[in-house]
């Protein structure tokens, strides 16, 4: 239970910092792909560095629960990860919102924001029905 | 308090994120938003359509407990930290006034796309839906999004992670530099 909390707590933060930090705002998506401003690099680029150095440690401790941790590699791939990538980048450009910022962005109360989320799920969907018609 | 309440520099939310990375890792879990989507589909009952979501989605319940409070962190920043438009840089504000949206640095998403006037337009309701349908898809066709391969990923030197952000970008400046001045 106790971890259930700290999950809570986590995601709290999480929302919280993608509103504030301006990333879930469609404005600061376009300023990116525009490469006119350094925000969004800066975000996620810092989180990226500090990532590693905090991957790379957590790999030599052990969870919470006492059990080594083990980060699973990805699956191997070439086509899925790119064309699946480019497919989730022009989504990403259009309605300036990734499956993170989508749940933070609910909390506006914008009922275009529970459509796009709606889209997100018939998507999900989508690919799960016909993924194994699809090049991967 | 002021600090709370302006808008957080990058230097404040890249460390945040990997906080929570770090966090999150050593409560034995994953970093990763997209896969509540098939979590989602398969407690709607998508799995009496297709095998691929019989799956116990109790067993990802941590997950669904960490994107609810993504969703009640939204609220607090929404009705209680002041959130304001965001000011993005001039050279984005011309741009995006030449393809008519005037609400830039006076709205925190665009009006144009995002008001109930807009959704309720035939282009408007199908952009955004569509908009949605890509990402949802193209993030389960990737096994991942932002903070699973561009952040998780990348962090754990992932090659494959590194292929989907690539992706990421190909697409993004496709659909700004060439899909958005057709269709705006």
């Amino acid at each position: 239970m106790k971890y259930y909390i700290a999950y809570l707590g986590l995601g709290i933060l999480f929302g919280i910092t993608l509103i504030k930090s301006e990333v879930a705002s469609w404005f600061r998506i376009y300023e990116m792909f525009q490469f006119d401003s350094f925000h969004m690099y800066g975000v996620i680029g810092s989180a990226v560095v500090l990532g590693i150095i905090a991957t790379f440690l957590l790999k030599k401790q052990k969870d919470v629960k006492g059990q080594s941790i083990t980060i699973k590699n990805k699956p191997k791939g070439f086509k899925n990860y790119l064309i699946g990538g480019i497919i989730f980048g022009l989504g990403w450009a259009l309605g300036g919102a990734c499956p993170g910022p989508i749940y933070a962005l609910l909390g506006s109360g914008l009922l275009s924001i529970v459509i796009l989320f709606l889209g997100a799920l018939l998507g999900a969907f989508t690919y799960g029905v016909i993924k194994n018609k699809l090049p991967h | 308090m002021e600090l709370i309440y302006t808008p957080w520099a990058w230097y404040v939310a890249g460390p945040i994120i990997a906080f929570v990375l770090f966090m999150m890792i050593k409560l034995g879990k994953s970093f990763g938003m997209s896969s509540n989507l098939n979590t989602i589909c398969s407690m709607a009952g998508a799995g009496k359509i297709s095998n691929a979501f019989k799956i116990d989605w109790k067993a990802n319940l941590w997950s669904l407990t960490l994107i609810f409070g993504v969703f009640l962190g939204g609220i607090i920043a929404f009705y209680f930290l002041q959130v304001e438009a965001p000011q993005i840089s001039s050279q984005s504000v011309e741009k995006l006034q030449t393809i008519g949206f005037e609400s830039v640095n006076k709205s925190f998403l665009p009006e144009e796309l995002f008001s109930t006037d807009a959704l309720f337009s035939l282009k408007g309701f199908v952009i955004i839906l569509l908009a949605g349908f890509l990402v949802g898809f193209g993030a389960r066709y990737a096994g991942g999004c932002t903070s699973g391969h561009a952040i998780s990923g990348l962090s754990n030197l992932q090659l494959p992670s590194l292929i989907a952000v690539i992706g990421f970008f190909i697409g993004g400046l496709i659909m700004v530099h060439i899909i958005m001045p057709l269709i705006f």
